[in-house]
């Protein structure tokens, strides 16, 4: 019998918890944007006329077709991340593609229609060099993989290994290309470097050396960079010391030493410093390449030379002149250049590869975006029309990881950007008033001024949302008659307001390439999006919401510290997270490497919250530095604590204002990095709010938790890893006085671990060596059956430590990231926000995991529902919060409070993006979609008639009973 | 380090030993006074000191000497000099000004056998507001925290009650003498998933069920006598009523 009343409790309390998604709302608050990240190879299906493909390799090892008429992913696949998944090489024939993946680790060749793998072949170790379609009789049949030390030829259609040859002297020569003119051999190069050239030819049908020659070479430092193959197997090389070509062919067996053609013959000069590039075009792996080549000179100088008789003849000089790239379409090969055409455009024109004469009517503009970067590839795109002549799209791919894709006249069909597939960190800001709101408001704000006028102004401001009111109803009698499908609210930055329960936000995003952007996070469209240029390329970035919308009439302000991981030297940048402007508040200077910030409550004048920055030479910065800013730290300096974390030497130290803006060190803890190393500091968020100050047990007695809002949750390794040895500490230190509150070790543990620290509990996973499972494990801190001082909390007046209860369960899949919900009251019981490899996010009811659910059941713990023990933590597919949308790769979540208490936003990135809204505790101040408004009203109704009825009735009864 | 002993052994045998100690969680097993006086020094001491300046700038002087004793349980002993007249009213002017009471040790390892394989270097510091100590008339809690491997990677001290009211403090009586609590804090086991228990338990249910076969009966298997019963039943009053019908048709 109990235990019937177990499984009946568990049900229930599962009834109470169980929230998923209806069929019928998906989509409908949640959208989720798919990425590729920078693109490393694109490849044009150039296959049949009809095709829409563009087969796309990036450095987030993702390979992907894309729709090249909408920008849309076909399909994608996402490898590991790192060296091993790792894109080496993209080739593509008729409907293969193959490609190298993992250093040369494998070799895939995939169908390209609907991705899907045709074969896969394991190669030998070795670091990987080149690789290369190679044809025989005009037919392509087989993919080349050169190596370190070794060349293997595998059959395309089937990927097995034909031959696989130890390359000659591989330990001294340095080969990295490889080519194949379709006349049966392989030719391998290599190079010794300032000495000479290696050539070594292969026979296709058994892998035997042919011929190996060696060829003075004493200029040369690097093979792959400056050199390529053109015309009927000619080697050609540049050199920006000796400014000469030099040419060199691959079959010959006379010509023993590279003949030197020196630029100045051609009138041409190498810019300075610049290395120059070589640009050949092999149309047909099964044919020679063309004779035609491009050489850049400098950034903005290309030139088309044609080898021609063994002599060098200039075609065309693009001067100036960004980028250019070779396409084919049949048989005519074409050359795409792209010139610069003013400030803020570039032209883009077409001409014929081997005459250099300009095709007619061809040109493309290309509008640079003013908040974006310089574009730094181009993609060809070209198809013959109807009349025979050459038609080309292009794909321009800028420094800010912007794709865009034109066609003539310079229409953009699309444009992605690839810049959020990597995203750093973000907040959630609320959107401004609408006008008439803010007029209001604005009432507010001003000083009285007799009462007249101030009668007058509202008034006027009344009339004015009366105007605004009979807008809205007309524009609703509007749009209720056109059909359904046509009303569609674009969002656009003019008419961004905050809606009635504040749903609708501004996602501020921070990438790693350094572009910001503002997104809707209803519709999630991209609003507004800055690049800054020149960021270094491991820069931590710390976004800071200095001022929220809430402060009408000053604009709300974001403050981005873009610090350089290696000298800690930071920058700050100021902008408004509505509209994406700069800021013009002039920002201090940061001449010393930034150690940490503080944001404190204190405000200025304008609203704007006072950020300490703390240099490493405990030195304070205050931003904004106003009189009224440092008047007001100098009354509370001495209430100003901030915390450091030295993590190389294990040491926390904790630190106090002085009146001067100098510090001084008051406490120190220091972990021996012997033992074990500090991997993570966290503390609470700071706009968390705890509704109830403790817990109603059973006995109707309430256990009053433990709210430091000062607690810092600090997360160690060991330093030993074997796998008896290995622990994982948990600290959990006061960052006013330094006093450790509760120091435990999770035995035969290891990292990573991830971990969510809020009101007083710290949920954290971490691997358990032992028994090689994730485990969760929850410490909750109570006060105790009484409160020291329930009216305020100081951490330097709390003597008596914390009861602390911890509880530890197996969690059975692997974990990504771990964030908790946010309500604005906090009412809402919380949940745990799981990120799975799988894509998954889990949304896990907290009740799960607390430190008192009871090995027995008791009627307390019953009264109090709680969970009885068990050690598994359930996984529900229904808790799945974004059901088949996965998130690949995800590496954070983000939640923040919406104006519904039930209502939390939650926002998960990583490699794509999804935007959905969660209800830990269900909505329960949300009336349902289908609640029945007919039925309650004629209810009502019902009753309002009834009564009046009934009451005439007794009315005409009282007064014939008076009357007889 | 021996000079430190030295002092620490003249400062127990000479001055009025005011210390108090309390057993701490699981790993202190406190001693009374009257067995400290006995124990063989085969344990190692540590300065502990003190700074309390109206400028607040740290000068830290010799307030007293912890005693550790090796073995399982770390036990710690507090010697403590009384304040003198000096100090009282140093404090007492740092405590108007709201000013900080700081303590602090060297880093040692608790291990004896480690002493000597690594010597300290920096220390660990703690503050208490010099008002809190002056109004709870000197009772403090000075708590270390080791971890795993015994070395010391913190100090807290606290004052019971730890408030700032304003109280005018009687002096020469209540602030002479520290009234300490002196503990040291091990790090404490995280529970690992209790899977033994649980399995013991779903155990010892079906244990339970197994032991009352009449629950796992099937519903024919319990009633089937009334089932027979009830068509036994049925069928005699079929057969009962057939009879007059198959009696007429005889006839």
């Amino acid at each position: 019998m109990a235990w019937l009343v177990l499984r009946l409790a568990i049900s229930v309390s599962l009834l109470y918890t169980a929230s998923a998604v209806f069929e019928d709302q998906v989509g409908k608050f949640d959208w989720r944007q798919q990425f590729i990240g920078k693109v490393r190879f694109a490849l044009f299906d150039t296959h049949s006329q009809a095709s829409k493909k563009l087969l796309v390799a990036t450095d987030n090892n993702v390979f992907a077709s894309l729709n090249s008429r909408t920008g849309d992913l076909f399909w994608r696949h996402v490898d590991k991340t790192g060296p091993e998944g790792h894109i080496d090489a993209l080739l593509m024939y008729g409907q293969d593609a193959v490609v190298v993946v993992g250093n040369g680790r494998l070799l895939r060749s995939w169908e390209t229609t609907v991705g899907g793998l045709k074969w896969e072949a394991v190669l030998d170790t070795g670091s990987f060099q080149a690789a290369a379609l190679v044809g025989v009789q005009d037919f392509v049949k087989y993919v080349a993989v050169l190596k370190q030390s070794a060349i293997s030829l595998h059959d395309l259609s089937s990927g097995n290994q034909i031959w696989v040859e130890n390359l000659p002297d591989s330990d001294t020569v340095q080969y990295q290309t490889i080519y194949s003119g379709g006349n049966g051999l392989v030719f391998v190069l290599g190079f010794v470097p300032n000495s000479h050239i290696v050539i070594v030819e292969y026979k296709i049908e058994d892998g035997e050396i042919m011929k190996k020659k060696s060829v003075e070479a004493a200029w040369m430092s690097s093979l792959e960079n400056s050199c390529a193959v053109i015309s009927s197997g000619i080697l050609l090389c540049v050199d920006q010391i000796t400014q000469s070509l030099y040419t060199l062919p691959l079959q010959s067996a006379e010509q023993t030493e590279m003949r030197q053609i020196h630029l100045q013959t051609l009138d041409l000069e190498v810019a300075s410093g610049f290395q120059p590039v070589l640009t050949s075009t092999q149309p047909n792996p099964a044919q020679p390449p063309l004779a035609e080549f491009f050489l850049q000179l400098s950034p903005d100088h290309h030139i088309l030379l044609q080898l021609k008789d063994g002599l060098i003849a200039p075609l065309r000089d693009f001067n100036p002149s960004y980028l250019a790239a070779f396409a084919t379409s049949g048989e005519k090969t074409v050359a795409a250049v792209m010139s610069p055409k003013n400030d803020t455009a570039c032209s883009i024109n077409l001409f014929s590869a081997d005459t250099g004469r300009r095709h007619l009517d061809t040109t493309i503009i290309y509008h640079m975006d003013p908040n974006g970067g310089k574009p730094n590839r181009l993609y060809v795109h070209a198809f013959l029309k109807k009349d025979d002549s050459v038609g080309y799209r292009v794909m321009v791919q800028t420094e800010d990881l912007t794709l865009t894709f034109l066609q003539q006249p310079g229409r953009v069909v699309w444009m992605r950007e690839e810049a959020l597939a990597d995203v750093v960190t973000m907040e959630m800001v609320d959107l401004p008033l609408t006008g008439t709101q803010a007029e209001l408001e604005g009432e507010f704000g001003k000083k009285a001024d007799g009462l007249l006028p101030m009668v007058l102004k509202r008034l006027s401001s009344q009339f004015i949302l009366l105007q605004a009111w009979m807008a809205h109803l007309w524009k609703l009698f509007y749009d209720a008659r056109k059909p359904r499908s046509s009303v569609k609210n674009e969002v656009t930055i003019d008419t961004l307001s905050r809606d009635e329960f504040n749903l609708q936000k501004m996602m501020v995003m921070v990438t790693a390439s350094g572009k910001l952007f503002g997104i809707d996070s209803k519709s999630g469209t991209i609003l507004w999006k800055q690049y800054l240029q020149d960021i270094q390329p491991n820069s931590i970035f710390k976004l800071i919401v200095q001022r929220t919308t809430a402060h009408f009439p000053h604009p709300p302000q974001c403050t981005l510290l873009i610090k350089d991981k290696d000298t800690g030297l930071g920058s700050l940048y100021v902008f408004n997270p509505i509209f994406g402007k700069k800021s013009h508040i002039s920002v201090p200077a940061l001449p010393r490497p930034v150690l940490q910030t503080l944001l404190l409550p204190v405000i200025d004048q304008d609203y704007a919250k006072v950020l300490l920055l703390i240099d490493d030479q405990y030195k304070v910065t205050a931003f904004p530095s106003t009189k009224n800013v440092l008047q007001q730290l100098q009354d509370t300096a001495s209430s100003i604590f901030f915390y450091l974390v030295d993590s190389s030497q294990g040491k926390l130290s904790g630190f106090r204002l002085r009146m001067d803006l100098s510090t001084e060190l008051i406490w120190e803890v220091v972990i021996p990095t012997e033992v074990q190393k500090i991997v993570a500091v966290k503390g609470k968020r700071a706009n968390e709010h705890v509704h109830s100050q403790g817990r109603v047990m059973g006995d109707r007695s309430v256990l009053y938790k433990y709210l430091n809002p000062n607690l810092l949750a600090v997360i160690t390794e060991s330093t030993d890893t074997h796998q008896e040895r290995s622990f994982v500490g948990i600290f959990l230190i006061d960052g006013v006085t330094g006093r450790i509150v509760h120091e435990a070790v999770q035995r035969k543990a290891r990292g990573p671990v991830h971990f969510v620290h809020s009101e007083n509990w710290v949920v954290y996973v971490y691997w358990n060596s032992k028994f090689r499972r994730n485990e969760f494990s929850v410490l909750e801190l109570f006060e105790g059956a009484e409160l020291y001082n329930s009216t305020v909390f100081s951490s330097l007046d709390r003597p008596h430590p914390p009861q602390v209860l911890q509880q530890s369960y197996i969690f059975p899949a692997p974990i990504s990231t771990l964030e908790a919900t946010l309500t604005e009251k906090g009412i809402t019981s919380r949940h745990l926000l799981v990120g799975l490899p799988s894509g998954n996010i889990l949304s896990l009811p907290k009740m799960f995991l607390d430190p008192r659910r009871p090995e027995v059941v008791s009627e307390q713990s019953r009264e109090e529902n709680l969970i009885p023990y068990a050690p598994e933590m359930p996984i529900r597919t229904e808790w799945f919060i974004n059901y088949n949308q996965t998130v690949s790769r995800v590496r954070g979540i983000y939640t923040a409070p919406s104006g519904l208490e039930s209502t939390c936003l939650v926002v998960a990135y990583g490699l794509d993006i999804y935007q959905t809204r969660v209800f830990p505790s269900k909505q329960f101040d949300v009336l349902k979609d289908d609640y029945d408004y007919v039925l309650i009203s004629s209810v009502l109704f019902g009753l309002f008639f009834a009564t009046m009825i009934s009451k005439r009735l007794a009315e005409v009864k009282l007064l014939n009973r008076a009357w007889r | 380090m021996a000079t430190i002993r030295a002092l620490s052994l003249i400062l127990s045998v000479l001055s009025i030993i005011t210390l108090l100690w309390t057993q701490s969680g699981e790993c202190n097993n406190g001693r009374r006074l009257g067995d400290a006086v006995d124990t063989d020094f085969s344990g190692f001491s540590v300065p502990l000191e003190h700074s309390f300046e109206v400028d607040d700038v740290p000068r830290f002087r010799l307030r007293g000497a912890l005693q550790f004793r090796g073995g399982r349980e770390n036990s710690v002993y507090l010697s403590q000099n009384q304040l003198s007249e000096k100090d009282r009213t140093i404090l007492k002017d740092v405590a108007a000004v709201d000013g900080l009471y700081r303590i602090r040790v060297p880093r040692v390892s608790l291990q004896v056998d480690r002493q000597t394989e690594r010597q300290s270097e920096g220390y660990l510091t703690a503050f208490v507001r010099a008002c809190s100590l002056v109004e709870s008339h000197l009772s403090d809690v000075i708590t270390l925290h080791t971890d795993v491997s015994g070395y010391v990677i913190g100090i807290s001290i606290v004052t019971i009650p730890g408030s700032c009211r304003g109280i005018e403090v009687e002096d020469e009586v209540d602030l002479e003498v520290f009234n300490t609590t002196i503990s040291v804090v091990a790090p404490v086991t995280a529970p690992a998933p209790e899977t033994a228990p649980y399995i013991e338990r779903m155990e010892q249910e079906m244990e339970k069920k197994g032991k009352n076969p009449q629950e796992q009966k099937s519903f024919f298997a319990k009633y089937w006598y009334l089932i027979l019963g009830g068509a036994v039943f049925l069928m005699a009053t079929s057969s009962a009523q057939t009879p007059p019908g198959g009696a007429r048709e005889q006839s």
